[in-house]
């Protein structure tokens, strides 16, 4: 008797759809995941991934479609459901409890205990054995978790996972509050876990991503499957786009002016020390000039840019724009000075996100429209229409709620301030985390228009890709050190990452 | 689902025909009323309506009398302006725990021997301004330790709770003292077109308020830090010095509420507002200012001072239970934020539903 050549799904989704209202989430969902397997599922936002994962964990239940689990047909009828079957889920908002040890909450909601009474031990050296499953024995269990980095933190939430009879673990991308170092950590317990027969669902809109860790690849668009069980070897990155958008994506990242030789000097940053962070930091750039500063976790790219800005108060050294010396520690005398920041945290530092759009856009200039004091919240409204037309923002509507929009539309809320200002100089920090492909290509392009137009630009990216392909001088940094400045034509990601590699050995 | 879309489009002034956003028009209008800001001010004008009708059967004309009105607009006043103040501050994510101890104090000092000769030998306006520079100081003093001090609004404020009321007692050696300036109890005591000035006071105070918060610079700044504190300092917002500028504004209504209850009680004492802040912040809650900040109304604060003077005119006026009463007022405080967090997670359903496309 011959065995079959196929191994038996063990999960399978057939025509999935639901309705929210009169938004139709999902149209029609299939989807086939084989144990062992990373299944990438694809899609820009809004296309339903959200929806789909909610679908299979249980906390949506689907107007039609069937699932089956390991050939049985299912139902979810809840979370629990989901999770006694075998199936768990690691949200992108990581949901651990950073107040309770590793052990605390690995068990939380099934703690180990007789009448009420906790099992101290037994929970620490199951936790044990478990993070030693995921590479990381070192992790203390009884250590609080709210100590612990991003990257440790999606580990305990995995350990949990695993600590039922899980067979199926869905992660919503995961790499998203990940670092480059950190992602290469992921996909090796990611790795470790499809070799013990364990399935992974694993959702990114990261190209390179999935072509490292990924089996087989569903693409979603609109709430469709458009394609299901691609082989990721075989399967090239134009044709992903293409189904993930539905149109062609030629270049991603728009074509470099050279720099007129007579560009003044914009940005002077001089010996510039934040202590404990970076020391005797010093370039400049100039007007119409990309600069991306390139470097893993670690490296105080972010305190570079803040220091610069004022929001961390430098110990030592100058920084000047257009011969204006800065306070050192003050925002507000740098954006007086004319420079801008889009900081790292769109949600949590860049926007009010229960205001309406036109707000937002001239949050930096609402006293420049006002008369005395009162507000003309008429003159922004224009200056924020303006705005929107010209970075095509949508919805076209500068009323609607800062949280409603997606996070391609929202960085451009941030531009949109800072073009209402009228700023020299722009630091952005991660300006494409969290926005999907079609969208960045589109917020690369605005930013080389702005440089075009005289503006002298910083970008910082957790993607080295990104910086290289974006800016036109690059430094790399580690630990606070630069240790090189190149033209970023002269670099590649390899480049880079060797500088960092040496940098660190030395 | 269509019910959380006018919630999109509540905003969406004419000149916007956005197709997206504009989807969900026809229940628009209805939509805007049920579930809109203007739901929660029309929630506010219903309780206050049930109130009035209570108060109409229990106790008839007795109740609906001219005079009467005016008893429950008097005794809003004091309290009404001291919870403007606290509007603001809550507004901007902020707590103030002292005004009620400043009113007491302002009081004193108002009223010491030293001021009432000094206004005798001018005018009764040094009163006046003895008193409000008493309460911007309190105020400076906490917005310092607050926003310089890194110290937490609750802890700062509770602080001056405890020491303002300490302070007026050292201040008054626990004694009443009494108001002799009969310019200024005559004014403040007097009647103007038929209404107290009391009320005119509390009036003009929640007006200007209103003003304030939402035709200028100084309400934008304070939505937008309680909207999103680390947002706004990084837009270039002085967002320390307005922070401390808020509790001054505070420490202010509170002279003036120390004023207006000098001219009624026509004596300074360390007692006076004893417990106040309670009713302030409940007042502001229950209007529907959110006490995380980032969204806040004068006019949802009026209607909450309002809305807890006539529940006491009510019971006082059928003769019942002031404990009965204290138990009414706890219902009302956690029915209304009952409601405000229901609002809150509609809000976010609808944010999460509704994803956009790039």
């Amino acid at each position: 008797m011959l065995q079959d050549e196929k191994p038996r799904p063990l999960l399978e989704v057939h025509g999935l759809t639901k309705r929210f209202g009169a938004v139709q989430a999902l149209k029609g969902v299939d989807l086939s995941v084989l144990p062992g397997e990373v299944h990438c599922v694809m899609g820009q936002n809004g296309a339903g991934k959200s929806t789909l994962i909610k679908t299979l964990s249980g906390v949506h239940q689907p107007d039609e479609g069937k699932i089956f689990w390991e050939g049985q047909q299912v139902s979810l009828p809840g979370p629990t459901a989901a999770l006694d079957l075998g199936i768990a889920t690691m949200y992108q908002e990581l949901d651990v409890v950073d107040g309770l040890s590793i052990a605390e909450n690995i068990f939380l909601g099934h703690e180990h205990a007789t009448r009420g009474v906790l099992h101290v031990k037994r929970a620490h050296a199951t936790a044990r054995s478990l993070l030693q499953r995921l590479g990381h024995g070192n992790l203390s269990p009884a250590r609080e978790v709210g100590t612990l980095s991003t990257a440790n933190k999606q580990i305990v939430s995995m350990a949990r996972a695993l600590s039922r009879d899980t067979k199926l673990i869905i992660m919503d991308e995961p790499s998203a509050i990940l670092d480059a170092g950190e992602v290469a950590n992921l996909f090796r317990v990611v790795r470790e876990l499809t070799a013990q027969g364990i399935a992974v669902v694993y959702i990114s809109h990261r190209l390179e991503e999935i072509r490292e860790i990924g089996d087989r690849i569903s693409v979603i668009k609109d709430g469709q499957s458009t394609a299901n069980n691609l082989h990721v070897a075989q399967t090239p990155k134009a044709e992903l786009i293409r189904r993930m958008t539905g149109r062609d994506v030629a270049n991603v990242f728009p074509e470099r002016r050279p720099l007129p030789l007579d560009a003044p000097v914009v940005l002077d940053v001089a010996a510039l020390e934040l202590e404990g962070h970076f020391a005797k930091l010093s370039f400049t750039v100039r007007a119409g000039e990309i600069l991306g500063i390139a470097g893993l976790v670690g490296s105080q790219r972010s305190e570079i840019v803040e220091t610069i800005y004022g929001a961390r108060k430098a110990t030592a050294g100058q920084v000047t724009v257009n011969g204006k010396k800065l306070v050192p520690g003050s925002v507000s005398s740098a954006v007086e000075a004319g420079i801008g920041l889009s900081p790292e945290e769109r949600k949590s530092q860049g926007l009010i996100l229960d205001e309406p759009i036109y707000k937002n856009v001239t949050l930096s200039t609402f006293e420049r429209f006002a008369r005395t004091g009162l507000l003309d919240e008429n003159a922004e409204r224009r200056a924020a229409r303006e705005q929107i037309e010209a970075l095509e923002l949508r919805p076209a509507d500068p009323e609607r709620p800062a949280r409603t929009l997606s996070g391609g539309n929202q960085q451009k809320i941030l531009l949109a301030r800072w073009l209402v200002h009228g700023t020299k100089v722009l630091l952005l920090d991660e300006p494409t985390r969290g926005v999907d492909v079609g969208a960045r290509a589109e917020i690369y392009t605005l930013i080389r228009r702005l440089a075009d137009a005289g503006t002298a630009i910083i970008v910082i990216s957790s993607e080295i890709e990104e910086v290289l392909g974006l800016a036109d001088n690059v430094l790399v940094v580690d630990d606070g050190h630069v240790l090189a400045q190149r033209t970023a034509t002269d670099i590649d990601e390899h480049g880079v990452l060797d500088l960092v590699m040496k940098g660190s050995a030395a | 689902m269509s019910k959380q879309k006018t919630q999109v489009i509540e905003h969406s002034s004419a000149q916007t025909p956005d197709p997206g956003a504009a989807s969900g028009g026809a229940s628009g209008l209805l939509g805007n009323l049920l579930h809109g800001p203007a739901a929660r001010s029309i929630g506010l004008v219903l309780a206050l309506a049930v109130l009035v009708a209570i108060g109409l059967i229990t106790s008839g004309d007795r109740f609906m009398s001219s005079d009467n009105m005016l008893v429950i607009l008097r005794h809003a006043s004091i309290i009404g302006v001291l919870s403007i103040g606290v509007t603001f501050v809550i507004t901007a994510g902020g707590i103030d725990l002292s005004v009620g101890s400043v009113l007491g104090l302002t009081s004193v000092v108002g009223s010491l021997a030293v001021v009432q000769t000094a206004a005798a030998e001018s005018t009764w306006l040094v009163m006046v301004v003895v008193a409000l520079l008493v309460g911007a100081f309190a105020g400076l003093i906490n917005g310092v330790i607050i926003a310089y001090g890194n110290v937490v609004a609750f802890i700062a404020t509770l602080a001056m709770l405890v020491a303002a009321r300490g302070l007026a007692e050292i201040i008054s050696e626990r004694r009443t003292l009494l108001v002799t300036n009969t310019d200024f109890t005559g004014f403040m005591r007097a009647d103007f077109l038929g209404v107290p000035v009391l009320v005119w006071i509390f009036a003009l105070v929640s007006a200007a308020g209103w003003f304030l918060l939402n035709r200028t610079t100084f309400g934008r700044r304070t939505v937008a830090i309680g909207g999103n504190l680390e947002a706004s300092r990084l837009a270039g917002i002085k967002v320390k010095r307005h922070i401390v500028s808020l509790y001054v504004l505070a420490g202010i209504a509170a002279g003036i509420a120390g004023l207006m209850m000098m001219g009624r009680t026509t004596s300074g004492t360390s007692t006076h507002g004893y417990l106040y802040e309670l009713d302030a912040i409940a007042a502001v809650v229950v209007g529907g200012t959110l006490l995380a900040g980032g969204r806040g109304t004068v006019m949802g604060t009026v209607f909450g001072v309002l809305i807890f003077s006539t529940l006491t005119n009510v019971f006082t006026q059928n003769n019942m239970d002031t404990s009965v009463q204290a138990l009414a007022k706890g219902a009302i405080i956690v029915l209304a934020v009952l409601l405000q967090q229901r609002f809150a997670v509609r809000k976010e359903r609808k944010a999460k539903k509704q994803p956009l496309k790039a």
